[in-house]
């Protein structure tokens, strides 16, 4: 059953990757996951903005300018300017930088760090396996948010400590999902052919199992991106996350929106809808790129 | 089923004690410590004398296995002592908030049930049509909008409404009432966040009800039922929809649990004096004992949640069997 599951997997994988032109795929991919092409849409949309952001910016997103302090959106200040007079349009495009760099790096360190983890758990098992869990379970039984602002606190505010202590929460889910699947694959022979030829642990699961495990692996990096997206924003918004004048969404919301959003509400507004936006597309793409790798969600 | 029982309980012990063991080296990762933060935060100069005196009082200059055995110890002996910043019972502490934080979470859970178990019926009833799609993306979009700028949207929708309506703007109370004393200003002030993080923790469990009941549909007692001539409503009413629920009450119940933690956000922009902003206090005064009970107490009913949901689910379906 887990054999002919895990060759479905694979097949879809070539299906997906090479065997037809390009422009096939995409079209396949649009008609069946019409909520996951808009996914992938924003997301794009959201890299442009963040790779372009110098050319596409009208103004320094760091410049401060108090003749233009609060002003509503108009044809000069598109989304209008925040209470130092910096334009909110460009803070915005500014700050998928922030969001995506936090976001990938966040959810890439952390789903590798349990996809190693959570292989090598499943390959030793026994009691090295039980320990292992066991400090898992502490982790998860953490709200997210909660060892977050501990590891903030720990390590101070700034960009790299908000990675980390996104990162840290993150290597405990994956490790748990990786896990199962990898048990299953433990048991299927090639394993045991590995061991026989005398292979090392380090091999076998690196080279051997690892690979078998990419489909949670990806599902998993593409669902904790929104995440690491959210959670970066909502330390920021705590005054924890990143620092002034980088741009960056959830501290464009704590700054003056609370105070000015009666008088001046595109301060409010516009960074709230560039997080959910942001967070929405990825979640969205997320769901449609499980859909297509995970078989048995598949036949749904 | 007992045994399993007695194994869960065991297994409990370990992840209560890490948790605990978890917090207590963290909080003392922290750089500083209250009393550095008590005397010095001012600004002003402090003789090392007064810190070492303050550090005496507090029980930190003891050795680390001692001040851990003391923590863990009064732990499991329910005497949490007392805040290091205030000085006053932690128990005190907690129990003004915790009732706050509780009403919140419960009110969320009813807003989360009576979002999901409709809009996921509906979505599993009328799969892959646009109805479904856009049952998808609203559920999708709770979990992407931050409960945060969610709440700042309630309260400017509120202010502006209210401008429009009655002339003066309204803003919910800040001061907590009991809900038995004025159950209506209780109310008014609580149902906003109860709105704003209920939305956010429907998310999941609508799409739980859509998968379940789609699953169950496809089972023969349905066809069975169709094939007796039921009235569809009847069969999704009676048939279907009791039998998908399982699963969507495992979600609620283990998404309650960190509903108690993770309002830290919420009560921050609705000026809440719940158990989550104690926390950010509590962690930036370096105030070891209270944050010590709090996490323990987030934890705790965490594992408590999980385990009681574990049990109800081997209870209400016969076909698991747990060895």
């Amino acid at each position: 059953m887990v054999t002919t599951s895990e060759a479905r997997v694979e097949a879809r994988f070539e299906e997906l990757s090479n065997k037809r032109p390009f422009w096939e795929v995409a079209h396949e991919f649009v008609r069946k996951q019409p909520l996951g092409s808009a996914g992938l849409a924003i997301v794009a949309l959201m890299i442009f903005a963040a790779v372009f952001a110098p050319i596409l910016t009208p103004y320094d997103p760091e410049l401060n300018s108090f003749e233009h302090m609060l002003t509503p959106p108009n044809l000069e200040f598109l989304l209008g300017t925040d209470q130092f007079g910096r334009d909110l349009l460009s803070r915005i495009i500014y700050g998928a930088r922030t969001a995506l760099f936090v976001g990938f790096t966040a959810a890439f360190i952390g789903s590798t760090l349990g996809l190693v983890l959570g292989v090598a758990s499943a390959f030793f098992g026994g009691k090295f396996d039980l320990i292992f869990q066991r400090i898992m379970d502490i982790l998860m039984s953490f709200p997210l948010i909660i060892l977050a602002l501990a590891v903030v606190a720990i390590f101070g505010t700034g960009i790299q400590n908000v990675i980390i202590a996104i990162t840290i929460p993150f290597i405990p889910r994956c490790a748990r999902v990786v896990r199962s699947s990898a048990l299953a694959i433990r048991e299927i022979p090639y394993i045991d052919a590995a061991r026989a030829n005398g292979f090392s642990n380090a091999r076998i699961i690196m080279r051997h199992m690892v690979p078998n495990v990419m489909a949670p692996y990806l599902i998993m990096i593409t669902a904790f991106v929104g995440q690491a997206i959210l959670l970066e924003a909502s330390l920021s918004y705590l005054g924890l996350g990143v620092q002034e004048p980088i741009p960056a969404w959830g501290l464009m919301l704590q700054g003056g929106a609370e105070e000015y959003a009666e008088s001046a509400p595109w301060v409010a507004i516009w960074p709230g809808v560039a997080i959910s936006l942001a967070v929405f597309g990825f979640n969205l793409f997320g769901d449609a790129v499980r859909d297509t790798l995970d078989p048995k969600l598949r036949s749904q | 089923m007992w045994q399993y029982i007695f194994k869960r309980i065991l297994l409990m012990i370990p992840t209560l004690l890490g948790a605990a063991i978890l917090v207590f080296f963290l909080m003392r990762l922290i750089p500083g410590d209250v009393c550095e933060i008590r005397l010095a935060g001012t600004g002003l100069y402090v003789d090392q004398e007064q810190i070492d005196l303050c550090r005496q009082q507090l029980g930190l200059n003891e050795p680390m296995i001692v001040q851990l055995w003391d923590f863990i110890s009064g732990y499991f002996t329910f005497n949490l002592g007392t805040s290091m910043w205030t000085g006053k019972p932690i128990t005190y502490e907690l129990g003004l908030r915790f009732q706050l934080s509780l009403q919140v979470a419960v009110m969320a859970t009813v807003v989360s049930i009576l979002i999901a178990i409709p809009l996921g019926t509906i979505s599993a009833v009328r799969q892959n049509t646009w109805l479904d799609y856009f049952v998808r993306a609203f559920s999708i979009a709770g979990i992407a909008i931050p409960s945060f700028w969610l709440g700042i949207l309630i309260i400017l929708g509120l202010l502006i409404t209210t401008q429009a309506w009655f002339g003066t703007p309204w803003m919910p109370p800040i001061e907590y009432v009991s809900p038995f004393k004025d159950p209506l200003g209780n109310l008014a002030q609580l149902i906003w966040p109860a709105v704003a993080t209920g939305y956010r923790y429907s998310a999941v469990a609508t799409r739980m009800t859509r998968s379940a009941l789609l699953e169950v549909m496809r089972e023969d007692y349905i066809r069975t039922a169709r094939a007796k001539g039921l009235v569809e409503k009847l069969i999704i009413n009676r048939h279907a929809l009791k039998n998908s629920l399982l699963p969507v009450i495992t979600v609620l119940g283990i998404e309650f649990a960190f509903l108690m933690g993770g309002l830290v956000v919420t009560e921050q922009v609705f000026n809440l004096n719940g158990l989550g902003k104690l926390f950010v206090e509590s962690v930036l005064n370096k105030d070891y004992s209270l944050t010590q009970a709090l996490v323990m107490v987030v934890v705790t009913v965490a594992v408590f949640t999980n385990f009681l949901v574990d049990i109800a689910y081997a209870w209400l379906d016969p076909r698991i069997r747990y060895a």
